[in-house]
């Protein structure tokens, strides 16, 4: 589908966010564009530091950008200010009200927006129906649990029906299980409410399951901008490969092959193809990438001799992890089966062979 | 045999009177300087006073009946003390008026103050502390300086054209206002700020996020999440006011008294030290009411907002 300008919603054009000056100068944004289309669970994936947050900030509108423009459906929303834009948070915080209650936090941006009490009473009750927090109604805030909390914290920034919801990190306060529960919650929200979700996060796993596309961030840059499937299986830059999920990096001599496609040497002289990142020209010496659970793991020499020097049972999978022959090391992940064992043995001979077109050139 | 419930129940005794040991000093502490001298002034003010001042020791409750009532000098009638009630409702409304000024003036500061980065916050505290370093007799004449009819202000007014003539403020009820804001605001800031320094900023900006406009971030979750503060920094203004007798004294010039002044009068130049305590006991009780009240008033506002 192509993102034509009337269905974006937010438009960041070169953005960038300075913060301090001279020695303390930290360029928390530096030159940023990117696009989110309406309708679209978007993430920001990156480390600690890399600007999430300070994007979201910019967007909501506590803070100004240093340079560059944002737009909400095609307007400039630097004039407004954050109580004018129709985009709404859930805090990393959470920031609930702590002298309301459940009720009273939920109900209090459509109270702000002036609507008449009825209507906010339907629409609080609505909300705690779709959380499911009707019992706990009129509980304060800091009697209910994080998970409650953050079911609150949803219901409250969903109320007015902003055009844009800002989710900052919303369900790393929470445990593994809970987590699992909120993210198909939070799916199953946006799906049937339509809005379009910003979505912050530093955990891969969350972002590959939920998004329709991710953004990587890195010191401040996004450094690929694409749907899970994109990131995982095509990632444009060492840093995004390592970041997301298991990765090997080999060395190979590159050269182009038909098709926009690159035929890689490996250090034992064999030749795999290779996908290649956009507007690459591949040539020399490059990195490649292949994930564990694209190569297989062979009696005889495949791709690339080794041997064998551990193997993790994972209970879906198995990781085996193989020295090189030319020094490096390689994991491959195999799916159980039911006989036990995974057929090899530590210190075993093999040979690594590496399926058709599973190998990435990177741009570095 | 002992029991284990026996060794709990020796141990729990053990335990109480070593806390009641360790609470001595403190108690002894409480007793010596708080209820014991209130206890004294009780009993003062049921004596009879003495010629040079001092007390007689004989029952008397000419005093509590001097506080309300006084005996007419002719007919020897007893009629309502106009006097007194004057001063104690000067007394009151000059307190409340002040408490309300600070109030509104040390909010702005206290909320600057703990917006600023930390490091600043400190040296913002101290120079508000700076005037507690000056006698208070003088910061008082300082400000008489400031406002008497050829001070600093009437003649900027006049500079300015504002006023041809000076304006009468000092001995006014003006300028005893002016004077208790001046000397009680930090009292105001200081407990206002330790309550706001604590504020979570995030909730502002949640109440920005969620289309509220500055003045309704204010009313529905600054004020609200502050209130202890308010309650307190007003407590500590209302109670001093209410009792303060060198400012009333030097820029109310005597002619406007107020409660503190009275009760000073009867202990001095009245020779009735029974009558100056009954006062005294009197003014407790105002505040006390006055402070039972408005605890119960903030703690419904409480629950109203949920
Ligand atoms: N108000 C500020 N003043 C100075 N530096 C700031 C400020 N806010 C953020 N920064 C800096 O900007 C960079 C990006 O911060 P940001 O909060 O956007 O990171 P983040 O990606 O959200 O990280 P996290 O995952 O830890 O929340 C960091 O280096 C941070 O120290
Ligand atoms: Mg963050």
């Amino acid at each position: 589908m192509p993102a034509t300008p009337d269905r974006n919603a937010i438009d960041v054009r070169s953005v960038s966010k300075i913060f301090g000056s001279g020695a303390d100068r930290v360029a928390a944004l530096d030159n940023v564009s990117v696009v989110i289309r309406e309708n679209e669970f978007f993430t920001l994936l990156g480390p600690s530091g890399c600007g999430k947050t300070t994007l979201l900030r910019l967007i909501a509108g506590f803070d100004f950008p240093t340079e560059g423009q944002i737009l909400l459906h095609g307007q400039d929303i630097a004039p407004l200010p954050p109580f004018k834009r129709p985009v709404n948070t859930v805090f990393q915080s959470y920031a609930l009200f702590p002298h309301m209650t459940v009720a009273q936090n939920i109900g209090f941006g459509l109270e702000m927006l002036g609507k008449p009490m009825d209507e906010v009473t339907a629409r609080v009750d609505q909300m705690l129906k779709l959380v499911k927090m009707e019992a706990l109604r009129n509980r304060k805030t800091s009697q209910i649990s994080g998970g409650q909390q953050q079911r609150v914290a949803r219901a409250r920034a969903l109320a007015p029906q902003p055009k844009v919801l800002l989710l900052d990190e919303p369900l790393s306060a929470l445990d593994y299980k809970l987590r699992k529960e909120m993210q198909i919650e939070l799916k199953r929200l946006q799906h049937e409410t339509g809005i379009t979700f910003i979505f912050v996060t530093h955990d891969q796993e969350e972002a590959l399951t939920m998004s329709d596309r991710i953004a990587v961030m890195s010191s401040g840059k996004i450094l690929q901008v694409g749907s899970p499937w994109d990131i995982y299986d095509k990632p444009s830059e060492r840093f995004v490969a390592d970041f997301i999920g298991e990765t090997n990096f080999l060395t190979a001599k590159v050269e182009p092959a038909e098709g926009g496609k690159a035929n890689a040497i490996l250090s034992s002289g064999k030749v795999i193809s290779a996908t290649v990142a956009e507007s690459l020209v591949p040539s020399g010496e490059a990195t490649i990438v292949v994930r564990p659970e694209h190569a297989r793991v062979v009696k005889g020499e495949g791709h690339l001799p080794g041997v064998i020097d551990n193997i993790v049972y994972f209970g879906t999978d198995t990781n085996i992890h193989v020295r090189l022959d030319d020094g490096g090391a390689f994991i491959v992940r195999q799916q159980n089966t039911r006989s036990a064992g995974c057929g090899f043995e530590l210190g075993e001979h093999v040979g690594i062979l590496i399926a058709d077109a599973a190998a990435q050139v990177l741009k570095d | 045999m002992t029991t284990a419930a026996e060794i709990a129940a020796r141990a729990e005794r053990e335990d109480i009177r070593k806390r009641w040991l360790l609470s001595t000093p403190a108690l002894v502490i409480i007793f010596l300087a708080g209820i014991g001298p209130l206890l004294v002034v009780v009993l003062y003010s049921f004596l009879t006073p003495g010629p040079y001042g001092d007390v007689k020791w004989e029952f008397s409750t000419d005093a509590w009946i001097g506080v309300f009532l006084q005996r007419d000098m002719f007919d020897d009638t007893l009629g309502i003390a106009d006097a007194h009630l004057s001063i104690f409702l000067r007394s009151v409304r000059l307190s409340f008026a002040t408490t309300i000024l600070t109030l509104i003036f040390g909010f702005p500061t206290a909320y600057f103050i703990a917006t600023r980065p930390e490091r600043t916050q400190a040296l913002w505290l101290f120079v508000i502390t700076i005037p507690f370093w000056t006698n208070l007799l003088i910061r008082t004449f300082a400000v008489q300086e400031v406002i008497r009819n050829e001070g600093i202000l009437n003649n900027a007014l006049i500079w300015l054209g504002i006023t041809s003539t000076p304006i009468q403020i000092l001995y006014t009820d003006w300028a005893i206002g002016i004077g208790m804001v001046y000397v009680y605001l930090p009292l105001m800031v200081l407990p206002l700020y330790a309550s706001m320094e604590k504020l979570d900023f995030r909730l502002v900006e949640a109440g920005y996020d969620l289309y509220a406009t500055r003045f309704q971030v204010l009313r529905r979750i600054i004020i609200p999440l502050v209130k202890p503060g308010i309650i307190a920094g007003s407590i500590l203004v209302f109670i001093p006011s209410l009792g303060a007798y060198v400012t009333p004294r030097v820029l109310g010039g005597g002619r406007q008294m107020m409660l503190g002044n009275l009760i000073e009068l009867q202990f001095g130049a009245g020779r009735n030290w029974p009558l100056g305590a009954a006062l005294a006991l009197t003014l407790t009780v105002i505040v006390t009411v006055a402070l039972l009240f408005y605890v119960r008033y903030a703690a419904q506002s409480e629950q109203r907002h949920g």
